[in-house]
């Protein structure tokens, strides 16, 4: 983990409520597709985790959704603006083993996967990516995704991801997903191979000191933070908190 | 210019006034990563209770102005795994006497886990956490009744030779009277505030934000009311107190000392900024100089 102050160079609407933001300075602590950061914002208190969409030696992109105060004062600044973030938390996605990547995101569950899917791209690997949006008007990095020649089949409204997943029948050896819980859990009971799902939580700090996002996991307590976001298919308990 | 941070409680020591507060450090490994502890006056454990513990659902983190409800529910990994696994692993990162912050639900409970404690030869002082507004039974139940909280206090002097501090609770109807009966009941000092009960509700939902429907708020936002508490509470005793509640910087240090507190715990700015201690103590003599202060110990309770 690094702190240090970020400079705005770039923030623009991907979607009526989505935003992309690129930010300028030290990225050495970013390891891992599926990593986030914790951010400052003028005027409120706890920082906000959101995840790293993608990043090189000196800038990184972060995708995020107004969902209530913070997010909205991110999407009203202005390139230059200086943000103080904590970089490089959480485990992240690991790419080792897998030959034929599945990934599954939903709507502000996408960004990460950008990340994974470009790590893998380095590696020679052409991951299948299935994405999910609300409706036409969400979706966003379709052409994003296509030009790293990972062409996304996308399920709209009522059509969930995993239906897509079901009628298309992809070959692969593990699935990687992002996306709200309740996708994630259909993603889970419907997919039979090895998987790793990112999980969101609301935080007090972001390291690993407040346990206030524990979950519980077949392997015992889990932070969300610090030895999340990303849990493995067979250590997930869902209803955690019914068995709390 | 030499000024002189040094504090002691009860024959402890500390090189400096600045502790992180139990429930915001962990078990300190997580900021031995990020710098070297042995630069605070001490720290005070992660709250454990006899039996292992997940705590409440989640979610159990709710943003406010100028501060945090959280409704953790003292998670912890339970006494015995505390002193077996936890505490050697704490010795190499620090070299000097911890707190070791203590809760329970029954009075034998308590003093069964600081009896475990007492053996613990790198613990310098229990800190008997009779305040927790996060669990159902017990927790905070010793802290807001006088009588209770002797009966607490009682109990843990029986079973340790080490200095007792009981952390009292702002969430007392007369926080004075719950103190003075700690001091009656033997206590070697008092530690407040711990965080006062709140609420937030989600208005899009129309629920409450916290699973555990209440949480206990902390940060910038209590600072005030923990000045006062400090200040009623050390002018009410003559054994020391531990002032603690939205302490954010070395200012918020020297004010604290000055209501009363002999040393001062730092708690939820260690969330929002990992290195807020070393700054905070690095930032001292600066403050002293500024404020005419050559030996910090002389402020207390000046006010």
């Amino acid at each position: 983990m690094k702190q240090g102050l970020y400079t705005c160079t770039a923030n623009r609407a991907l979607t009526h409520d989505t935003y992309e933001m690129k930010l300028a300075g030290d990225t050495s602590a970013i390891v891992r597709p599926g990593q986030f950061v914790n951010i400052r914002i003028e005027g409120l208190y706890l920082r906000r985790p959101i995840s790293v969409c993608d990043w090189d030696g000196g800038s990184l992109t972060l995708i995020y959704k107004v969902v209530g105060e913070g997010t909205a004062a991110l999407a009203r600044a202005q390139a230059g603006a200086r943000f103080d973030l904590l970089t490089g938390l959480g485990n992240g996605y690991s790419t080792e083993g897998s030959r034929e990547p599945l990934l599954v995101g939903g709507g502000v569950g996408v960004p990460p996967l950008y990340g994974l899917c470009r790590a893998f791209r380095k590696r020679g690997i052409v991951p299948k990516v299935f994405l999910g949006f609300r409706s036409a008007e969400d979706v966003f990095y379709r052409d994003e995704f296509a030009a790293l020649g990972c062409e996304p089949e996308i399920a709209l409204g009522s059509e969930f991801v995993t239906d897509r997943i079901a009628a298309k029948a992809p070959v692969y050896d593990a699935y990687f997903a992002c996306g709200p819980e309740p996708m994630l859990r259909a993603v889970w009971k419907s997919l039979r191979r090895p998987g790793q799902l990112s999980f969101e939580s609301r935080m007090g700090c972001g390291f690993g000191a407040c346990v206030g996002c524990t979950c519980r996991t077949i392997t015992g307590n889990k932070r969300i933070c610090t030895d999340g976001p990303v849990l493995t298919a067979d250590e997930l308990i869902w209803n955690r908190e019914e068995n709390a | 210019m030499k000024y002189d941070l040094s504090v002691t409680l009860s024959g402890v020591e500390l090189s400096n006034p600045v502790i992180p507060a139990s429930g915001t450090f962990g078990f300190g490994q997580e900021f031995a990563r990020l710098y070297d502890l042995d630069i605070l006056g001490s720290f005070c454990l992660k709250g454990t209770t006899r039996e292992p513990r997940y705590g409440n659902p989640l979610p159990r983190i709710a943003e406010c102005d100028a501060g945090l409800l959280n409704a953790v529910g003292l998670q912890n990994p339970g006494a015995d795994e505390v002193l077996s696994h936890e505490l050697p692993e704490v010795a190499k990162i620090y070299h000097k006497p911890v707190i070791a912050n203590i809760s329970g639900f029954s009075v034998e409970e308590f003093a069964e886990t600081a009896a475990k404690f007492d053996r613990a030869e790198q613990v310098g002082i229990l800190e008997i956490n009779i305040s927790c507004p996060n669990v159902h039974a017990g927790g905070m139940a010793f802290g807001v009744d006088p009588e209770n909280a002797a009966a607490v206090t009682k109990a843990v002097k029986a079973v340790t030779a080490k200095p007792v501090y009981m952390k009292l609770s702002p969430n007392a109807g007369d926080i004075v009277a719950v103190a003075r009966a700690c001091e009656d009941a033997g206590a070697d000092g008092l530690s407040l505030i711990n965080t006062l009960l709140g609420m937030r509700i989600d208005v899009a939902r129309r629920r409450p934000l916290l699973a555990n429907t209440t949480g206990g708020l902390s940060g910038p936002a209590v600072f005030p009311v923990a000045v006062r508490m400090v200040y009623q509470v050390a002018h009410a005793v003559k054994i020391p107190v531990i002032g603690m509640g939205g302490v954010d910087s070395a200012r918020d240090v020297i004010e604290m000392m000055m209501a009363g507190a002999s040393a001062v715990e730092v708690g939820a700015a260690n969330l929002v900024d990992p290195w807020a201690c070393p700054k905070i103590i690095r930032a001292l003599p600066r403050e002293m100089e500024l404020l005419g202060i050559e030996r910090l110990r002389d402020i207390v309770g000046i006010a």
